[in-house]
């Protein structure tokens, strides 16, 4: 377990570490000079641009620029926006990471609540009319945009019905539309998954033996099968956290709310590469650390796959 | 208990490709599925004899207005034909749909052959390749990539193709891995089979079954992809019509003419659905080593 704890974490330095780079490397490929975009058609001197430049260290070189970039980032200092002068990007991000948090915490809860039952009880009852149901939603729930899932909850909930808020976040009732989203899309998933890894497992020679050796049904189910076929869509559920806060920028953009994935789309379009540059890293690194999270505690859950 | 299918005797030795698209027949679903898309290519190739107007012309003092019998679908925001501009958004979503799942698929199973074939510092180097393709949420890479190259139809497919071949990659890498301790591989190998032979005649052919399943399933989320980017005003630029675009301005005008998001959002769906559809259809018929949990409904 240790060689295997270790050599993770290895893994995960590097990729943090390659991610950083590509970042970097990513927002140098836009065309023209933030300090350009900042001053616009403002009258200004060479001597003040040149100015701006070494305050933003634009004048550097490359690598120095990487490298200051990324020990500013490492101690929690993500910068200034270029456009919102004054603000810190820190501050921007905390506050609409906040609602971003809100938003998939709920969602996922729901969802988790919704699939794990759907997916076993559609398993056990295979060929039911009940699977029927369930796999029919569940490929609904998977092919449907879930942006266009919210623009038609916003037309019956908000147009037609006049209960909830189209955008926005007035009051709580701003939530309950892009969560039902979400929640839509994700237990679509993981039901699939559950009923899948559930049938895979109803199949095993072990569970087999547990019948022949007499146990009732339930027993056998809800210990032998549920339990080994949780699994995989724990693992899924891991991976899925490690989303969570940058899996919603298309809902955030059709609801107007003031989440990362909205802040994210701003800065972009207003070149704000401070925030976006620190958007983007924070976002991977989640990523990479929530993968990690889960395959070690997976690795610990289950030896075969430490042995790889 | 589970239901066991009654094996089908097959009296003479049949082909491959008959014996799968046999199999294929059998999944409904799978058949639906390929007709739309049979139907759909129809459709991006010659919208310009199918639609009835130009999707850009602009219809003066027709701004939102409601379906009618010469305009089934009603008018834009702005006054074009609503049916002319979601046939020509197919074209868009199946050049990228197929061109970018094209590019991921070589690019993958190049890489994830290579990587698993060889092993080693070759196969860590590779992998830490395709983890941090992976770490970097798909959305955020795509938006600003786009942002940052310019957006337009091009961009869209360079940049989703190069983006999404890590999860063909890994599948590819893992396969091959076990394959290659396989009996019949070491059999070859032993008969002095050299390493370009055994992959292209023992290995590759192995693994295609489970990749075609994969992109016929991916090219749906893909589909969903160029339409969120275009949404957000970072895919295909305008007038050029997609069915992304025209959900943007569906939202923008949702409370005045809510009709406008309805059509490019049903053709999204059919269109991801009738992918997903096929994509079960050619697990059930290629890949039978997971077909039990897909035979459903």
């Amino acid at each position: 377990m240790l060689r295997y704890l270790a050599s993770r974490l290895m893994q995960g330095a590097i990729v943090i570490l390659l991610v950083s780079v590509g970042t970097f490397s990513m927002m140098h490929l836009i065309p023209g000079d933030p300090v350009d975009l900042m001053v616009g058609e403002a009258q200004i001197t060479q001597e003040q641009l040149d100015l701006i430049r070494k305050k933003w260290g634009f004048d550097r070189p490359i690598h120095e620029q990487y490298l200051a970039w990324i020990g500013n980032m490492a101690r929690g200092d993500f910068g200034q926006s270029v456009v919102r002068t004054g603000v810190p990007v820190r501050v921007m991000i905390g506050e609409a990471a906040v609602v971003t948090a809100k938003l998939n915490l709920l969602a996922f809860f729901i969802s988790i609540a919704l699939a794990l039952p759907f997916g076993i009880a559609a398993a056990v009852r295979r060929y039911s009319g009940f699977d029927y149901a369930v796999m029919v939603s569940s490929t609904l729930g998977l092919a449907l945009p879930n942006f266009w899932i919210g623009l038609m909850l916003i037309v019956l909930f908000s147009l037609l019905l006049g209960w909830l808020p189209p955008f926005g976040l007035p009051s709580w009732k701003g939530y309950v539309l892009p969560v039902a989203v979400i929640v839509a899309n994700q237990t679509a998933l993981l039901a699939r998954m559950m009923r899948a890894s559930t049938i895979e497992g109803i199949g095993e020679d072990y569970v087999r033996t547990a019948r022949a050796k007499g146990l009732a049904e339930g027993v056998v189910v809800s210990r032998h099968v549920v339990r080994n076929a949780l699994l995989p869509v724990i693992t899924v559920i891991g991976y899925r956290i490690a989303f969570l806060l940058s899996g919603t920028i298309v809902i955030e953009n059709v609801f107007a709310l003031p989440g990362l994935g909205q802040l994210f789309i701003e800065s972009v379009n207003r070149v704000d590469y401070q925030v976006v540059q620190a958007i983007v890293l924070l976002l991977s690194v989640l990523v990479v650390l929530g993968n990690l999270i889960t395959d070690l505690v997976y690795g610990y859950v289950d030896p075969r796959i430490r042995i790889g | 208990m589970t239901q066991r299918e009654t094996a089908i005797p097959e009296p003479y030795r049949r082909s491959e490709f008959s014996r799968a698209w046999r199999r294929f027949k059998r999944y409904r679903p799978g058949l639906f599925g390929m007709f739309f898309i049979l139907a759909l290519i129809v459709l991006a190739t010659i919208p310009d004899l199918l639609s009835p107007h130009s999707h850009t012309q602009i219809f003066r003092g027709m701004r939102g207005a409601p379906p009618s019998w010469s305009h089934p679908l009603g008018f834009d925001h702005i006054g074009r034909d609503m049916l002319s501009r979601t046939i020509w958004g197919s074209r868009v979503a199946l050049i990228v749909g197929l061109l970018a799942t094209g590019i991921s698929v070589v690019v993958g199973v190049a890489v994830g052959a290579t990587s698993g074939y060889l092993g080693g510092r070759v196969d860590a180097a590779l992998s830490r390749v395709v983890d941090t393709l992976m770490a970097f949420p798909i959305l955020v890479l795509l938006i600003t990539l786009s942002a940052v190259l310019g957006p337009s139809l091009v961009t869209v497919v360079v940049i989703i193709g190069l983006t999404g071949w890590a999860q063909y990659a890994r599948v590819v890498r893992a396969d091959v891995l076990s394959l290659r301790e396989r009996e019949y591989t070491l059999a070859a190998r032993a008969a002095g089979a050299g390493d370009a032979r055994i992959i292209f005649r023992h290995i590759l052919p192995n693994v295609m079954g489970p990749v075609i399943v994969l992109a016929s399933l991916g090219i749906g989320g893909i589909i969903i992809l160029e339409s969120a980017l275009s949404f957000l005003g970072l895919g295909v630029q305008p007038p050029t019509a997609s069915w992304g675009g025209m959900l943007s301005d569906g939202r923008a005008f949702i409370l005045i003419y809510p009709q406008i998001a309805i059509a490019p959002g049903v053709m999204i769906s059919l269109t991801v659905l009738a992918f997903n559809l096929l994509g079960d259809g050619l697990r059930d018929a290629l890949d039978p080593r997971q077909k039990d949990a897909s035979l459903d409904g």
